[in-house]
C-alpha cells in the first residue's frame, strides 16, 4: 500500500505496460526503479484491467498518475483512460528514442530514462519530430 | 451490508467513519460498519492510499474522505441492485 491519506503529500502513482518487447520490459524496470527512489509508487496495470476495485479507486484518487509505455500502442495510458481517468503524465518510450526490438534492457538504459523522467528532460507532450527539431537547435555534437 | 473503513486510524479515517455512520442513520438501513486497521487486509483490496471505503466488498473510494451524500448515493445503489 501507498500511504495514509493524512500525510498531505502528493500522491503519485506510476504504471508501466511491462509488454514483452524490449521497450516495455524497460518502462517495467523504469518504473520499479522510480518506486525504489521514491519518486512515486508503482502499482498494477493488469489489476486494473481485472476491474479491481481498489487499484482503480485508488487511480481515480491520486493527485498523480503516470503512465510508461514502450511503445506507441500506449496500452498503459489507454488502460486508465478506459476508466476514466487522465494520466496526468504520459511516457512514451520510442518517443525518447528507444528503438522497438532493437534496444538492450541495461541498467545504463533504465537509469538514463529514469532521470529523464524524473528531471523532466524529456516532456511528456513532446512528440517525436518536435524533439528532433529542438535537437537541430542545440548542441552540435550530435551525440546528446 | 457491510461497509468497511480501511486506514490506520487517522484522523481521516475516523471522518470516514464518521460520514458512513451518519449516512447510514439518515437511510435508516441495517449496515454493518467495519474498521479495518491491518496493513496485510487493506493491501488486499490493492489500494494505495487511505482512507478508503468499501461496500459489499467494492472499493469505492481512496485516499480521499467521501462526502455523506457520496456515501448515501453508493449504499443507494447497491441496494437497487
Amino acid at each position: 500500500m501507498g500511504e495514509c491519506g493524512c500525510n498531505n503529500t502528493k500522491t503519485r502513482l506510476i504504471y508501466s505496460c511491462s509488454g514483452c518487447a524490449d521497450v516495455g520490459e524497460i518502462a517495467d524496470q523504469v518504473a520499479r526503479k522510480l518506486t525504489r527512489d521514491g519518486y512515486g509508487k508503482m502499482t498494477c496495470l493488469a489489476s486494473i484491467s481485472a476491474g479491481i476495485s481498489g487499484t482503480i479507486a485508488s487511480a481515480k484518487g491520486a493527485d498523480e498518475n503516470i503512465t510508461l509505455d514502450g511503445c506507441s500502442v500506449a496500452c498503459a495510458r489507454k488502460t486508465l483512460e478506459n476508466i476514466g481517468v487522465k494520466p496526468t503524465e504520459t511516457y512514451i518510450l520510442t518517443d525518447m528514442y528507444l528503438e522497438k526490438g532493437k534496444t538492450s534492457v541495461s541498467e545504463e538504459i533504465i537509469n538514463v530514462v529514469s532521470e529523464q523522467i524524473k528531471h523532466g528532460i524529456v516532456s511528456r507532450t513532446q512528440p517525436k519530430k518536435e524533439q528532433e527539431n529542438n535537437k537541430n537547435t542545440g548542441c552540435s555534437c550530435g551525440s546528446c | 451490508m457491510k461497509i468497511e473503513i480501511l486506514g490506520m486510524g487517522c484522523p481521516k479515517c475516523k471522518k470516514t467513519t464518521q460520514n458512513a455512520q451518519m449516512a447510514v442513520e439518515e437511510l435508516g438501513i441495517d449496515a454493518e460498519i467495519i474498521k479495518v486497521e491491518e496493513l496485510d487486509k487493506i493491501t488486499e483490496y490493492g489500494v494505495m492510499m487511505t482512507p478508503a471505503l468499501v461496500i459489499d466488498g467494492e472499493v469505492k473510494v481512496a485516499g480521499k474522505i467521501p462526502a455523506k451524500q457520496e456515501i448515501m448515493t453508493w449504499i443507494k445503489e447497491k441496494t437497487n441492485q
